[in-house]
């Protein structure tokens, strides 16, 4: 199997590898096939984002790397080990955290549910209350210490949960929509304190799912784009942007009306196109394979007498570039 | 770049401290909501003493006053192993709980015996309770040098108890609603045959005999001839606590066997993973 990332690398030096894995789940209906043959290849010391649109098989992904879950058929090697013949030893050396997750006691504080949990992991309990204080004060938390679960926000419970994730010093961390729901205040606490704990041992590694563009493309240092269940796209940020240098980015406003997507959609040199409604205005993005197209968008747009309040180039972003790959925006649902 | 050698704790070290961290909630849960008093206490109390008014009122034989009293006294520990344990990982899995036991090295056994443990204290008090207050009330005596052989007998059976609660649990690992059905299912009858409330003679050979698969059955027939005079004999006591003790390391390794053999089935059928919608 080649190697492209990391070509030193031997198995031992991949945090984690799958081949070919594959998940399909079996309803009374239905089969559903949420994971088709992943090749996923992450090196130690990475910080890997998965992105992809609902239902896309990230939460899939993670639960079957963190033992939770069976491949129907594939493999997947976390740390070097087997999750499927090697997941005792696995799993003292991993940790999951999930956004929005409700786990613990409510009758307990948040320091004691904290030491609870390491002391599933056997650590020391001296050794434990010393590190889940000193994350607690980086995360701003330290008040809420000897607060009782059941009174925390949403969003300290977040950060108590991450702490969770990152008090037993995991080699491989896995962090399911970390920011979920969080305030913009919050998620950069987030962001930043995953960042700071990789920095502490730089064979830590991270794989985070998110359907933030912008957090793929600051804190990732490589994103893979996921879409029903396949991997589509595969790079840094920077790589995944660059794929898209070669088209034309247009911003486009237009003052409401009839509807033109599907038109603008239909016309020839148009790449990808998609829209978000912003304060009564539509805002389309549109992906044009060359400045000689725009004429022929303005006639379209002229066309269905809808009236244009701003028109911008600018530089590609990684939202454009999984627009181009997948054919549709992060937040627009499946025709 | 240094690779960070992992610290891997012993298996035995993950399972003592898993014991005592699962209890600790237990333990601040009786501490900090009081009304576990009141439900805990007085409405099963209610229950058990109902019983023998019937009982009184039906001029049953003496004995049997006293048979409801430790009926009603061990029903405690039964009620705790059926939903405190066994159905604990239910509510586990709802709010994504399971998911961390599974994914952290410890053992579902650890897990386990922690929240047995941890909820030791209040149902023992609850026993205590039903057991002194029924006594007083009915004026019921006990054969004293019957004592300290009843207590082994009962500690043999509490161990064969919460056995069979770890293997009730790993039908909860896998199934949801299936197993609350038979949660549901096994407390009355069992109640019943094990003979709680009347000696399991009265039941005869074959259907005592079943019966007798739930510790409880012989442990408490055991200890009523132990402690109460005049008691039927279905089998002599001794027997009956050898029977008790040889169930606990069967009802131990199937327990074992059936935990893990839940959670591969599980991990296969993806019934381990909370879904948030
Ligand atoms: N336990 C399950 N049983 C049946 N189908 C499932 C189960 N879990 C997930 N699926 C299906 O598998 C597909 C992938 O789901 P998954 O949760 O992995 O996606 P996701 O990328 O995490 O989505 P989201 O962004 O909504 O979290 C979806 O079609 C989903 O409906
Ligand atoms: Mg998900």
């Amino acid at each position: 199997m080649a190697r492209t990332h990391h070509p030193s690398s031997d198995t031992s030096r991949l945090a984690v590898e799958t081949r070919r894995l594959t998940r399909v789940y079996k309803t009374r209906r239905e089969l559903t096939t949420a994971l088709q043959d992943v090749d996923l290849e992450v090196g130690e010391g990475e910080l890997f984002g998965v992105l992809g649109p609902n239902g896309a098989g990230k939460t899939t992904l993670i639960k079957i790397l963190v033992t939770l879950l069976l491949p129907t058929s594939g493999q997947a090697f976390v740390d070097g080990l087997d999750v499927v013949t090697d997941y005792k030893r696995l799993r003292s050396r991993i940790g999951m955290v999930s956004g929005g997750e409700q786990a613990g006691y409510g009758i307990l504080k948040v320091r004691e549910q904290l030491w609870m949990f390491s002391q599933f992991y056997g650590m020391d309990s001296t050794a434990a209350r010393k590190r889940i204080d000193e994350l607690l004060e980086r995360l701003g938390l330290s008040d809420a210490a000897n607060k009782q679960i059941t009174g925390l926000s949403s969003g300290m419970r977040q950060k108590m949960n991450l702490v969770r994730g990152l008090m037993t010093d995991p080699r491989v961390l896995f962090l399911d929509e970390p920011t979920v729901a969080l305030d913009v205040s919050a998620a950069r606490d987030v962001r930043s304190e995953v960042r700071r704990w990789m920095r502490e041992d730089p064979t830590r590694t991270v794989i985070l799912t998110t359907h933030y563009m912008q957090e793929a493309d600051e804190l990732c240092d490589r994103v893979a784009i996921v879409n029903r269940g396949r991997i589509v796209a595969e790079g840094t940020p920077r790589a995944l942007k660059q794929s898209v240098d070669d088209d034309v980015i247009v911003d486009l406003q237009l003052d409401p009306g009839t509807p033109v997507l599907d038109r603008l959609r239909a016309i020839e040199g148009v790449g990808a196109a998609s829209v978000r409604e912003e304060d009564g205005v539509d805002r389309f993005s549109l992906m044009l394979a060359d400045d000689g197209v725009l004429p022929r968008v303005m006639t379209t747009v002229e066309g269905a007498g809808r009236h244009v309040s701003g028109l911008v180039r600018r530089q590609p972003t990684l939202e454009d570039a999984f627009v181009k790959l997948v054919g549709r925006s992060m937040t627009e649902e499946e025709a | 770049m240094s690779t960070a050698q992992h610290v891997q704790h012993s298996p035995l070290r993950i399972f003592l401290k898993t014991i005592a961290a699962r209890a600790y909630p237990r333990v601040m849960a009786a501490n900090r909501q009081k009304t576990w008093v009141f439900f805990d206490m007085a409405f099963p109390m209610v229950g058990a003493l109902a019983m023998v008014l019937v009982y009184q009122g039906l001029h049953a034989p003496r004995q049997y006053l006293g048979f409801v009293v430790m009926g009603g006294a061990m029903l405690a520990f039964w009620q705790n192993v059926l939903w405190s344990m066994a159905a604990q990982f239910s509510w586990d899995r709802g709010n994504g709980t399971l998911e961390l036991y599974v994914i952290s090295p410890t053992t579902f056994e650890g897990v386990l015996l922690g929240m047995a443990l941890g909820s030791m204290f209040t149902v023992t008090l609850r026993a205590g309770a039903i057991l002194l207050l029924g006594s007083l009330l009915f004026g019921i005596t006990y054969t004293a040098a019957g004592t300290l052989p009843a207590i082994g007998v009962f500690l043999l059976t509490l161990a064969a108890l919460y056995c069979l609660g770890m293997l009730l649990a790993s039908l909860f690992l896998f199934y949801g609603r299936e197993a609350w059905h038979l949660s549901n299912a096994m407390q009355e009858p069992i109640n019943f045959l094990s003979g709680l409330y009347f000696p399991v003679n009265a039941l005869g050979a074959y259907v005592g005999g079943a019966a007798s698969l739930v510790p409880m059955t012989l442990g408490l027939d055991a200890m009523r001839q132990l402690l109460l005079p005049g008691t039927p004999v279905f089998i002599p006591a001794g027997t009956e606590a050898l029977l008790v003790a040889v169930q606990i390391p069967v009802f131990a390794v199937l327990a074992g066997i059936s935990l893990r053999y839940m959670e591969i089935r599980a991990r296969r059928d993806g019934k381990l993973v909370t879904r948030w919608e």
